[in-house]
């Protein structure tokens, strides 16, 4: 089995409140952020792992490419997926604050052709622009099915379909879905058993984690050396225009008024009653 | 002039609420260009569920039925097919929107405005408002295809009011994908619940990892919601650590809330979880950490053990309801 997953840098999401805006709003600048592995696409990264592997025993089953859209710097965070265990990646120059969705979907579906995967399992968002809508154009592009935020996935005896778990609004879905196709995860596929190979045996529970695995002293020497192909967009024959313009961008409102700290379950009741009049 | 094309959310064979803050959206479009917007009711139930929207101002109504559980592959050929000819194609910015739509966009490499909190009308042309990190940054952009795919946050524009006529309806034929074929739907389990719908509650208490455990939140959580005619919703931490139900997550990833009063009980109050709710009016937060993050945004804070705290508040507020 091999697995494409699209990865992107984003300015630490756990700081995000401190990113600024350029004075003119022409932009936003997220300096003295460090850069991230978007989380999505680090616990998509974490699935894609989990479906290529022999967690028993820690061999590798199957391949795991990543791929990503940035300027030489974003390397680095290609190393941290490499760290975490994928056999090698693809770098498509490019400029990530400035590509839209629609773009940055016919990227990712000309490296999918060039790459025929099993699968392209991504982040069901970016955590900077926020959006949902890349994984299906890159689905739409390529003529796949896929299937958004999935929260458990079990890879059948061929390796062709899989049966799935999704999170909707009004419920989660049980459903099944032939490869090629694209996936995205929600939080839970992070869950020790939300992802089973067939492979590894299927009552094996990974560890209970926040995030995707940490990347092992032996995986951050080895990702040094693992390749990293490096491809314009014309190599792609991508010149896709952009569908949206982005004018500006300004700082939300802060909330007004400060904290009332209370002393007593009835102090703040009555100021609910009272003051604010929402009991 | 822009013609507006509503596409409705059901769910069970009815409209969900989240339908009418995309009219909502609609009629505001419609008004400042002087166009109409249409409805497509489409998905199991279609019939009934475009009676239920008869009486919104719609020009028409489309109606394709489509039988089978929710997949967007589905659905998306037959929105792309209605799609041509309209400028605007809306829906909520649920799960079911996002998906649905950007799939349909596909279709037509058209642009998409998702989540959108504001629209106006500048230079003939719209122009979106979107929160983007985490609801640090404020966009407005535009969409540059011929026809714009916008989702709307329900947070911000509020569920349309019926306002009598009634707008024919018309079948409108299911267009083939041959793609749906490989995505079979098996079953969609719902959690049922008495308590209002979260994205449509106007109290709403909330429970973190403090609770420690599925009980406690029962035995914590619920009675205070129930007193209080709220609905329950839950940081990321306790839906991924089983607490309750994945559908009752608020923030960045789960659902946007913005009720009259949001109760905090045990919540830290990360940057993804405050991007849910932030825009709720008064903000109360229970936490023995004075120092927490939800401290940010909350305009009561008690500092104490919400199990001591919680079940007295608990009874305060009945008391208080039965003193009227």
């Amino acid at each position: 089995m091999k697995i494409l997953v699209p990865i992107k840098r984003v300015a630490d999401p756990n700081n995000a409140n401190k990113v600024k805006v350029a004075p003119d709003g022409s932009s936003v600048t997220s300096e003295g952020l460090e850069w991230k592995l978007n989380p999505f696409d680090e616990w998509s990264l974490e699935a894609a792992l989990r479906l290529t592997e022999n967690a028993a025993d820690k061999s590798r089953v199957g391949e795991v490419v990543l791929v990503s859209i940035g300027p030489s710097d974003a390397t680095q965070t290609i190393r941290q997926g490499l760290a975490m265990g994928a056999e090698r990646a693809i770098r498509v120059e490019g400029d990530d604050a400035q590509l839209d969705a629609w773009q940055v979907a016919n990227v990712l579906a000309a490296v999918a052709k060039k790459e025929e995967p099993d699968l392209i399992v991504m982040g069901k968002q970016v955590v900077d622009g926020d959006s949902n809508v890349v994984p299906q154009y890159v689905a739409e592009l390529l003529g796949w099915p896929a299937l958004n935020y999935a929260q458990l996935l079990k890879l059948s005896a061929d390796g062709k379909t899989i049966a799935a778990q999704r999170e909707l609004d009004t419920g989660v879905e049980t459903l099944e879905v032939d490869g090629p196709a694209v996936i995205t995860c929600a939080d839970r596929i992070l869950h020790p058993q939300a992802v089973k190979n067939g492979v590894t045996p299927d009552d094996f529970a990974y560890p209970v984690a926040e995030g995707g695995r940490y990347a092992s002293l032996k995986g951050i020497m080895q990702a040094k050396k693992k390749p990293i192909a490096e491809m314009s967009m014309a190599d792609l024959g991508v010149d896709a225009a952009a569908s949206v313009q982005y004018i500006a961008f300004e700082l939300p409102p802060a909330r007004s008024g400060n904290t009332v700290f209370v002393e007593s379950v009835d102090e703040l009741v009555q100021k609910l009653h009272t003051d604010a009049k929402v009991l | 002039m822009t013609d507006i094309l509503v596409v409705a959310e059901l769910y069970e064979g009815k409209n969900r609420k989240t339908t009418l803050s995309a009219v909502a959206f609609a009629r505001q479009v419609a008004e400042a260009t002087s166009g109409a917007f249409d409805i497509l009711s489409i998905g199991e139930g279609a019939n009934a569920a475009a009676q239920e929207l008869a009486g919104f101002g719609a020009r028409k109504i489309l109606e394709t039925e489509i039988a089978g559980g929710y997949v967007a592959e589905n659905l998306a050929a037959t929105v792309a097919g209605a799609a041509k000819g309209y400028g605007v194609v809306v829906a909520a910015g649920t799960a079911y929107g996002k998906d649905l739509l950007s799939r349909a966009a596909g279709k037509l490499a058209a642009g998409v405005a998702p989540d959108i909190s504001a629209v106006r009308v500048d230079g003939g042309e719209l122009v979106y408002t979107r929160p983007m990190y985490a609801g640090n940054v404020i966009a407005t952009m535009k969409v540059t295809t011929p026809i714009q795919f916008v989702t709307v946050r329900q947070t911000d524009f509020e569920a349309a009011a019926a306002s009598g006529g009634s707008s024919p309806i018309e079948k409108f034929a299911a267009q083939a994908d041959e793609v749906a074929k490989r995505l079979r739907f098996g079953s969609l389990e719902s959690v049922k619940s008495e308590r209002p719908e979260l994205t449509e509650a106007d109290v709403i208490v909330a429970g973190g990892r403090a609770l420690k455990s599925e009980d406690n939140f029962k035995n914590v959580i619920d009675p205070l919601a129930d007193a209080l005619g709220a609905a329950v919703g839950a940081s990321r931490a306790a839906c991924d650590a089983g607490y309750v139900a994945a559908d009752l997550q608020i923030g960045q990833t789960g659902k946007l809330v913005a009720p009259k009063l949001y109760l905090a009980i045990g919540i830290s109050g990360a940057i993804q979880h405050l991007a849910g709710m932030k825009g709720s009016k008064v903000i109360v937060a229970i936490n023995k950490d004075k120092e927490a993050p939800i401290a940010q945004v909350a305009d009561y804070f008690f500092v104490a053990d919400l199990f001591d705290a919680v079940p007295a508040l608990t009874e305060a507020v009945k008391k208080l309801a039965t003193a009227g």
